[in-house]
């Protein structure tokens, strides 16, 4: 279980229980989270569900595949703590984790 | 009908377009008496995972729906699930359910989604035999799918590989079987076929192209093998059935509403029935990229026709149209298409088709109409763009890798 705090682009924060294996992307849209849309629904098909991450956990997080590297570098406004939602999966380790969601996913 | 008329909508099917036109109207702001009929028992779930990651026993059942059940009660949002809705009655707006039930509705609509074609062979109600559609159909095939489980799969489309490549880590002897001369004839190149079946074949799936299946065979009542036109005989625990989808437009058929292949809709998802609406796989729509209406089987689709249905309704602009993009994960690759190939002339490969990255783009008249890319994110993302943009680009330049997809997408499609 982790606590995972959500922001959205205009600074409202909504702090969400997580269980373990379920991804960042899965628990904001089960809870309606504003401003991710991962429409294939964790695929890493399309981008959709894009990220800034706490930078204090960003080294906690498996590094991204290449794939995921490669979907980002396309999506847009992408800084160097952008993760695709999808691809982190929550474990214990990322209690307290801040994720910023962007204004628009497209 | 006007928006201050708008008392009360039902949607009828729970799949991805009947969830998203749900979320999009309440997301509209949309207060009024909202129904779900939906067929199957469950709240709406997601169907891709079906014969990708939940086949493979990677994702349990809860991670597969949309919403909690909670969602549902919190947007007051009525559930009539595991029932059928038999007959729309238009001139009284009264929606006949199967059980009974008759829900009188302002606006109405329909995501019923599509259906399996049947296998119309004798043997094809054997048990063991199987589609592959529905979270049942996996719930029943998956104990079943065990190391050593001789599966024979008819059919070599998206849905027919995936579970093959599935069943392959689950340890099963897979064999699939396909009447045309390559696999994913309908819908791809020959270059990404050939792909697809040298990476089955890798994987020790046998891949059998230009038979005809003559009958399935049965030992006491379940499926026991195949027979082919050939008089061949080959030995099955389990065949699946994988041969395309109809959609399921009987309900507005028999109440009028105009259809062709598909409920024929506008950009807005609008009927020949100003109440009644329609979304996903169900409908036949406008193809704005490519001057012509047709059918579409995905995610994209249902996503953007339920937002677009919620929009129409609540007299809010609809999202913008997105080119028609795709995905299938197989083993270790993923394949992502953007736009509709169908009726190209000719195709350029970008990348080297023996690797595992590699792109094919597909022109008509000058036109790009698509790509299908292997593990090729930026080639599938730029393409939505160029096909956007509709700039005129040389295919050679496409060709050429010294060029990245940045370049490319800065020259054409800024």
């Amino acid at each position: 279980m982790a606590k995972i705090t959500y922001i959205d682009h205009t600074g409202t924060e909504r702090t969400l229980e997580a269980k373990n294996g379920e991804s960042v992307m899965e628990v904001a849209i089960k809870n309606s989270v504003p401003g991710i849309d991962a429409d294939c629904g964790g695929a890493c098909a399309c981008a959709t569900c894009h990220v800034y991450v706490d930078e204090a956990y960003l080294g906690k997080l498996s590094p991204p595949e290449a794939m995921e590297t490669s979907m980002l570098d396309f999506a847009e406004n992408v800084r160097d703590n952008s993760r695709l939602s999808c691809q982190i999966s929550v474990s214990d380790e990322l209690d307290g984790m801040k994720v910023t969601t962007p204004e628009s996913q497209h | 009908m006007s928006r201050e008329n708008l008392n009360c909508i039902l949607v009828i099917g729970g799949g991805q377009a009947g969830a998203q036109a749900l979320i999009s109207l309440r997301q509209n702001g949309y207060e009024g008496a909202l129904h779900l009929i939906a067929e199957e028992p469950f709240l709406p779930y997601q169907r891709p995972p079906l014969s990708k990651a939940y086949l493979k026993g990677e994702m349990a059942k809860e991670r597969l729906a949309f919403k909690p059940q909670d969602w549902y009660e919190s947007h007051n949002i009525t559930l009539h699930l595991g029932v059928r809705a038999d007959k729309i009655d238009r001139e009284n707006h009264i929606l006949h359910l199967q059980d009974g039930t008759e829900l009188t509705y302002d606006a109405l609509i329909i995501a019923t989604g599509a259906r399996p074609r049947p296998l119309k062979l004798e043997g094809a109600d054997l048990k063991g035999v199987q589609d592959l559609r529905g979270l049942d159909d996996i719930d029943q095939l998956r104990p079943a799918l065990k190391r050593g489980t001789r599966l024979v799969i008819i059919g070599a489309g998206y849905i027919g590989l995936e579970a093959a490549a599935a069943a392959r880590s689950l340890g099963a002897e897979v064999t699939v079987l396909e009447m045309a001369e390559r696999v994913l004839a309908r819908v791809t190149s020959p270059v990404i076929s050939t792909f697809f079946t040298q990476l089955h074949e890798r994987q020790g799936v046998s891949i059998r192209t230009k038979v005809r299946t003559d009958c399935l065979m049965g030992k006491a009542g379940h499926v026991s093998g195949v027979k082919l036109s050939t008089g061949e005989e080959l030995p099955a625990d389990i065949v699946l059935v994988g041969i395309g989808v109809l959609p399921n437009q009987e309900l507005a058929e028999a109440a009028g509403i105009l259809c062709e292949t598909g409920i024929c809709v506008d950009e807005a998802g609008r009927t020949s029935d100003p109440d009644i609406f329609a979304a996903g796989d169900c409908t036949s729509r406008p193809l704005i990229h490519y001057d012509r209406r047709g059918r579409l089987e995905s995610v994209h689709n249902a996503i953007e026709q339920g937002k677009c249905v919620a929009a129409a309704l609540m007299e809010k602009p609809g999202p913008k149209l997105d080119v028609p993009w795709f995905w299938s994960d197989q083993y270790h690759i993923k394949l992502q298409i953007a736009g509709l190939s169908q009726g190209y002339e000719n195709f350029i490969v970008r990348g080297d088709p023996t690797s595992e990255r590699f792109a094919v783009f597909y022109f008509k008249a000058g036109k790009l109409l698509g790509v299908d890319a292997i593990n090729a994110p930026p080639e599938f993302l730029v393409t939505k763009k160029l096909i956007i943009s509709g700039s005129a680009l040389a295919p050679e330049e496409l060709q050429d890798t010294s060029l990245s997809m940045k370049e490319i997408a800065a020259k054409y499609a800024a």
